[in-house]
């Protein structure tokens, strides 16, 4: 089970990205989401979303096992763990595990479907 | 202080200084953000007579309190300044993703005076601020350079720019944002240009503090959720403005041939859901947008890409211009976005040019050749690239088509469609009286968004010149300005109907200052008697017949289509006008009194 996206449904109006970072940090930051849209425009005119695949990679990689699974099975940071080596960072293969300057530890999806309800082209399902 | 982010960026691009000054909490509170701090601030900050194109002019780009928040649009952007197409008040908003950029970043404003010496841009990367050199994208379309400076800094900047023909000074240049969105009216961008001011690009990576986390997004959880439950979130979301065309085409509002019909034989070629089948790519929403009514297009014929077309372009580059191929009205679309030009102003001017030809006021002497031809579409390629780059008879039309009908002459002016200067927008108004006084009285000059009142007209019958269409008009011209003041999207409320209640309470919660709805609207009411003030003091002169609008109103009934027949008498007009100030409690000449002055708490500021 997963964050899915279909990027063809896409509008690019980042919702999603507000309403991540108002449910895990309570502010109004998308540069504090854990899942990204990438805009190709003028062209072709589209808009490429990617989330976390819970690959897990981030786990294998990391140096102190502070990668861990919530009851939904998504992969988390124990940031209270985490040393802040970037590993996880530099390995994830779809580029979602993201990094703040107010924070020390990156942050990644934990499947909360906060952003799936705010989706007003239902681009965004978990499945 | 919450729902803002605190700060105002000054640019003195003659000195080429930048500076950071707190937010005033007073102009927070008296005026909310956006466009009620562009007119403050151009009230203030201009002395009486400055040169539009000068450097005393200044020009604001502004947020409002609810811009970049989890709000159903917060993405609409201030552009103001004092506009060289009318010597009045203008302000454009355009939707997109700037406004919440800037919060994020920090800023509530940017306030742009002087000239610079040499073409720069604005870097803005939060705390970072800086002019930087320019000169390498003078010249260049809006989207190229938009697209050149996301490679050169990123593509989370985001970038405002100007085209060619506000270089030129083109009267009615805009300023283009997020691929093919615009701040099109009364030459905003046309200010940006005479400022040497190309592009501003802006990342942020702050937070925008809320008075009441929790009831901030219970109410935006519940605006989301009307949104979406809205009978016409489906049709709306599917077509967007194009939505428009066919209905305003049958109802007979639909500028055909520069306004002398309000009915197009060929509409169903500009028809919304052709245009989605045909060349529709993308559907693109503002920030935050549940329901996005940008349609991003490819046209295979011309082979192009266009954000659009809009209603307002199928109207003017359409219709008003006899085009009938949705793809060529993709291109001359992509030509203005290109260039930088206001596609209304550049429909209605071209569609002028047009009829005098017809009327054999301008001959092939007047065009260099040009057989201005309605409906020939290589023919209204030609002349919009001649207005772009000021040549020959293009550099008249350049000008607007007040400027235009001056020069040619033999009763012209009749038919240049225009208030104030500015030329009218996509609704033929001769028998919708309340929307006919909405472009009358919009303190831009001649533009729908202040107050869509066809909708009424048609509702409680459309000959009726009646006190409660001037009504209904002050009643739209406070609600839909006051959206341009919150930062954010109207069309929520006007296409899916979202509770008008949501945005007194969501604001509450965002700021922690308790107010009413009927509070704001007094906010937006002094927000519109400041802009009526700035023209009364910046236009000798001026007072009601500044609001008159073309003579073809009352001289030329419409040719044909639904409405064929009508027009709205002299006498109407001037019952329009009688009705609308004496609500208004203006005097008989359109001038703000003393009591209204008081009862808005300008009469400091005021003096008139």
């Amino acid at each position: 089970m997963y964050l899915r996206a279909d990027s063809s449904k896409c509008s690019g109006c980042r919702a999603c990205l507000l309403a991540c970072s108002l449910y895990h940090f309570g502010e109004n930051n998308p540069k504090k989401a854990r899942l990204v849209i990438t805009p190709h425009f003028p062209d072709p005119g589209t808009f490429e979303v990617r989330t976390c695949t819970q690959c897990g990679e981030c786990a294998e990689v990391c140096p102190v096992d502070c990668i861990l699974q919530n009851e939904k099975g998504a992969y988390y940071i124990d940031a209270q763990e985490c040393i802040a080596c970037m590993a996880c960072v530099d390995a994830c293969p779809e580029g979602v595990i993201f990094i703040h300057p107010d924070y020390e530890a990156p942050f990644q999806c934990d499947l909360c479907e906060e952003c799936v309800s705010y989706c007003g082209p239902g681009a965004l399902y978990i499945e | 202080m919450n729902g803002y982010a605190g700060t105002v960026l000054r640019v003195d691009l003659t000195k080429g200084e930048i500076t950071k000054e707190p937010l005033n909490p007073e102009l927070a509170r008296g005026y909310l953000g956006g466009r009620g701090f562009a007119a403050m601030i151009l009230y203030q900050g201009l002395e009486k007579g400055t040169d539009p194109l000068g450097p005393e002019n200044k020009l604001i780009v502004a947020t409002g309190p609810l811009s970049g928040l989890l709000i159903p649009g917060a993405g609409k952007t201030t552009f103001a300044a004092k506009s060289p197409a009318t010597g009045g008040y203008a302000d454009s908003n355009v939707g997109g993703l700037l406004c919440a950029e800037m919060k994020y970043a920090g800023y509530d404003a940017f306030i742009f005076e002087g000239i610079s010496p040499q073409p720069v841009y604005l870097f803005v990367d939060d705390e970072e601020v800086e002019l930087r050199e320019a000169s390498r994208y003078w010249g260049q379309g809006s989207i190229t350079v938009e697209k050149a400076l996301k490679e050169e800094l990123g593509e989370e900047f985001q970038i405002a720019t100007i085209g060619p023909a506000a270089e030129r000074g083109v009267l009615y240049s805009c300023v283009t944002h997020d691929f093919g969105r615009q701040a099109g009216r009364a030459g905003v961008g046309t200010v940006m240009g005479a400022k040497r001011l190309k592009a501003i690009a802006v990342r942020g990576t702050k937070s925008i503090p809320v008075a009441d986390l929790d009831g901030y997004r219970r109410i935006s959880r519940q605006m989301y959720d009307a949104c979406r439950a809205s009978e016409a979130w489906e049709s709306w979301t599917r077509l967007g403005t194009s939505g428009v065309n066919m209905w305003s085409n049958e109802v007979g509002s639909f500028p055909t041939r520069n306004f002398q019909s309000g009915a197009f034989e060929k509409a169903e070629g500009l028809n919304g859901e052709l245009m989605r089948e045909r060349i529709v790519v993308t559907d693109k929403a503002c920030f935050g947008c549940p329901s996005p009514c940008g349609k991003y297009s490819y046209s295979r014929k011309h082979g192009v890409r266009v954000e659009g077309p809009e209603y307002e372009t199928a109207a003017m580059l359409g219709a008003n211009v006899a085009l009938s191929d949705i793809e060529d009205v993709a291109y001359a679309n992509y030509l203005c976005d290109e260039y930088g030009l206001d596609t209304i102003s550049t429909g209605n001017a071209i569609a002028f040019a047009m009829e005098c030809f017809e009327k054999g006021i301008i001959t092939t002497e007047e065009t260099e050749g040009l057989e201005l031809r309605f409906g020939e579409a290589k023919v209204i390629f030609a002349l919009l690239e001649k207005i772009a780059k000021r040549e020959g008879i293009g550099d008249i039309l350049a000008q607007g088509v007040k400027h235009a009908a001056h020069v040619w002459g033999k009763g012209s002016s009749d038919f240049a469609i225009q208030v104030k200067g500015l030329e009218m927008s996509g609704y033929e108004s001769r028998n919708a009286p309340a929307m006919l006084l909405s472009y009358m009285t919009a303190d831009v000059g001649a533009h729908h968004n202040r107050s869509w009142a066809i909708t009424y007209d048609i509702e409680v019958g459309r000959d009726k010149v009646t006190e409660d269409k001037a009504a209904k008009v002050i009643e739209l011209q406070h609600i839909r300005p006051l959206f341009d003041c919150l930062g954010c999207c109207r069309l929520q409320w006007v296409e899916l109907g979202l509770d008008l209640g949501y945005y007194a309470t969501v604001l509450k919660a965002v700021t922690g200052v308790d107010r009413s709805w009927d509070d704001l609207l007094k906010i937006s009411e002094r927000v519109w008697n400041l802009t009526r003030a700035f023209w009364v003091r910046e236009v000798e002169g001026f007072g009601r017949e500044w609001d008159y609008p073309p003579a073809r109103t009352w001289k030329e009934p419409v040719i044909s289509g639904p409405t064929k027949g009508k027009f709205v008498s002299r006498e109407d007009v001037e019952r329009l006008l009688d009705m609308y100030y004496t609500q208004r409690g203006w005097d008989k000449n359109g001038i703000p009194t003393r009591e209204k002055l008081e009862e808005l708490g300008l009469s400091d500021l005021v003096k008139i």
